[in-house]
């Protein structure tokens, strides 16, 4: 629910779909090509439609709104708390998790542009934007390097970078909330990766990004928060040290024709808001394994395992009469999701978030906690989805909890095309 | 010193021609079919690999890390280029970092350029299904087309490695006489069920009855892409019945147990059929045995039974 660029101002948000609206125009204008076959008239009356364009490309910007919706009640009433995600369910009754504009296509020759705008309804009712992501990559550097630009979620581990409506659970896990907040490890810098010339696939990525922000949630975080019983004070870019440094090397192997294993290894080093000596330093390593029929139809049947895990530890620098002091948590989580005819999915999840927290008093979001899910989703098509999820919360000092949910999403434009 | 760095450019060189198996160009094709025919028109001077299986769904394929890997070191990409492969070629192109399959890439071929597709919608409307902007994307089930795509890919070839292009020609040459040949035979051994309708699961079967004169018009799924529903199967059932409609092809990623309710129903035979050499025994690597597989199971299906 804090987010730095976040905006309450409605004309904002009328402004950038005015901007968007405009754009429409112009690329359903630019659609029709020389080679093509001759368009049929009518195919003209659609043209906010023909947006959704081929690999070929017939159009300069792809468009698409996908919007995610859940409703459902929880046995306690903190859900701000029980959630940790910013578009994680926040109330009892009904939630817009996630209105999502994505704008993309080839910038020229040399980049592509992304820009994932967000709009949110907050429990009181206002809209909030929010400016996920914009940013460029390269498409032809030498060597198999690649550079992306501009601001975007820091590439560590396999759920971070992700957006809320390609999840399999209602919720995003509670590692990501506690070491990332709610919105994602996510700031504006670059990011360096590198295609290595082996047999199988392998890839090393090395993100510089500033290290203050209300994204950066275990680094430079929002002015005037807690975080281990300190205080954030102010902080801004002064040297290289006050940087956060993302490093991660991921590869794959085809285990057989129809298993693939991805595995990754990542880390997050930067400065914390404690004073000028506090550094937190998170370490990461991720697995998935997916298992899909030779005879699959549209995708089905499936299986997917993922696992995260993650240990954080917090060099807190002197503040008033608080003496310099490490804290260290950890949390991991583990799903196996299993798309078991076509079009229905079964899922179940288990997340721990625990840690070190020496003497501090009891903080409901600092405390260890864990939760159980499992939920059902139907795909209609790949165009929505309807999804229901329960789950068992139980906290060391908070009340255990029990939810239910049920998810709502469609997606209108442009073909959703999906990374493995 | 001139002696150890001709040694360490020869084993360079050796590695280099280990790894690409003495072949000049690398091709990638999103599925079989294509693979096949430009296997046939590169013959020795190229490597060949798909991404899709032959036996799963091509509108649902994993992104996977190793096609990004095979795609990153491609000389030569083939796609349909009408949208069959939308959902999951776009973001393996983007993260490939090579610029030769990169869109308007000098190695990057759609199949579907040159040929006139079917289908083509009039209005893009999800509500009528998954329909392909472009038009119907099957149309390597119609033998002429193939023929255009082998002429393409030898003009791409013969631009990429000048140095083999008599060899590129020559093999197209007897691809397309060869093609020639089966032709009249398969057209023959449909010529009898002229005007004959069938029943398809999905829209695949389109080009295929246009060539060979058969009527596709009725499928097991109510929208394109939309899983058959009790009630549409009911008036599939009702039609099949009504203008004595006996046959039903099924590929292997569908769902045969549908279609054999519905053959119960209508005293129907439910046939294998592919698009995608690989997809049915002795088929793998070979688009005419996988035509002459296709031909004769719906030939022999349509055939009139002897009363037992």
């Amino acid at each position: 629910m804090r987010t730095v660029e976040r905006c309450r101002s409605p004309r904002f948000a009328v402004a950038v779909f005015c901007g968007a609206l405009a754009l429409t125009g112009v690329a359903a204008r630019a659609e029709p090509s020389a080679q093509d076959p001759p368009p049929k008239p009518a195919a003209q009356a659609a043209a906010p439609v023909t947006l959704a364009s081929s690999p070929s490309g017939s159009s300069y910007v792809n468009l698409s709104l996908d919007a995610l919706f859940a409703g459902g009640t929880s046995s306690v009433r903190d859900l701000g708390v029980l959630e940790s995600g910013g578009h994680d369910p926040s109330q009892r009754g009904f939630t817009v998790q996630n209105v999502e504009t994505v704008l993309d296509g080839a910038v020229d020759p040399y980049f592509r542009g992304q820009a994932n705008i967000v709009l949110q309804l907050a429990p009181d009712g206002g809209t909030t934007v929010e400016l996920e992501e914009v940013y460029a990559t390269t498409t032809s550097l030498p060597h198999n390097l690649q550079v992306k630009v501009g601001q975007f979620f820091s590439e560590f581990g396999r759920l971070n970078p992700t957006h809320p409506h390609t999840w399999d659970f209602v919720d995003q896990p509670l590692v990501n909330g506690r070491m990332f907040g709610g919105d994602g490890l996510r700031s504006v810098g670059a990011r360096l990766s590198w295609l290595m010339p082996a047999p199988f696939y392998s890839e090393l990525f090395l993100s510089v990004q500033n290290g203050h922000g209300e994204t950066l949630t275990s680094f430079g975080s929002a002015p005037g928060e807690m975080v281990f019983g300190r205080p954030i004070g102010e902080s801004a870019v002064g040297s290289p040290r006050d940087f956060l440094y993302v490093p991660r090397y991921a590869a794959s192997f085809d285990l057989t024709p129809n298993q693939t294993l991805l595995v990754g290894a990542s880390a997050a080093m930067g400065p914390n808001g404690t004073g000028t000596d506090g550094r937190t330093r998170i370490r990461g390593i991720d697995a998935f394994w997916k298992w899909k029929a030779p005879n699959a139809d549209r995708g089905f049947p499936f299986v997917k395992i993922q696992a995260e895990a993650m240990r954080r530890s917090y060099d807190a620098a002197t503040s008033g009469d608080l003496p310099a002091a490490r804290f260290g948590d950890w949390g991991a989580y583990a799903q196996a999701v299993w798309g078991f005819r076509p079009r229905w999915v079964l899922g179940a999840r288990y997340d721990r978030v625990a840690g070190d927290i020496g003497n501090l008093p009891a903080n409901p979001l600092q405390e260890s906690r864990w939760r159980a899910s499992a939920d059902v989703t139907f795909y209609p098509t790949e165009f929505s989805k309807l999804r229901l999820q329960y789950n068992r919360d139980a906290r060391l000092f908070s009340k255990d909890a029990d939810s239910l949910w049920l998810q709502f999403e469609f997606l209108l434009g442009a073909h959703a095309a999906h990374k493995f | 010193m001139t002696l150890r760095r001709l040694s360490w450019i020869s084993i360079a060189a050796s590695s280099l021609a280990v790894s690409g198996a003495h072949a000049a160009l690398r091709v990638v094709a999103t599925t079989p079919e294509y693979a096949a025919v430009a296997s046939a028109v590169g013959g020795d001077k190229v490597s060949v690999t798909f991404l899709a299986k032959p036996t799963e769904d091509p509108h649902f394929v994993d992104a996977k890390p190793s096609h990004l890997v095979a795609l990153n070191r491609a000389d030569v990409l083939v796609e349909g280029g009408a949208d069959l492969e939308v959902g999951w070629l776009p973001p393996l192109v983007q993260e490939s970092r090579n610029p030769r399959i990169a869109s308007g890439g000098s190695g990057r071929v759609a199949a579907s350029e040159g040929i006139q597709l079917l289908d083509v919608p009039a209005q893009l409307d999800r509500s009528k299904g998954d329909l392909h902007a472009a038009g119907n994307p099957h149309f390597m089930m119609d033998p002429e087309n193939a023929g255009i795509v082998a002429h393409h890919l030898a003009d791409v070839f013969c631009r990429l490695d000048p140095g083999s292009c008599t060899a590129y020609q020559a093999n197209r040459e007897r691809f397309e006489k060869t093609l020639d040949e089966r032709m009249r035979s398969w057209a023959a051994k449909l010529a009898p069920f002229k005007g004959t309708p069938i029943v398809t699961y999905h829209s695949t079967w389109r080009y295929f009855a246009a060539r060979f004169g058969l009527v596709s018009d009725t499928f097991l799924e109510p929208k394109p892409g939309i899983p058959p529903s009790p009630p549409h199967l009911a008036e599939v059932i009702a039609k099949m019945n009504d203008q004595k409609i006996r046959v039903i092809l099924v590929e292997p990623y569908q769902n045969r147990k549908q279609a054999e309710v519905v053959a119960e129903h209508t005293g129907g035979t439910v046939v294998n059929v592919c698009q995608f050499p690989g997809g049915l025994p002795g088929t793998d690597g070979d688009y005419f045995a996988l035509m002459d597989a296709d031909v004769s199971a719906v030939a022999s299906a349509l055939a009139p039974r002897s009363a037992s």
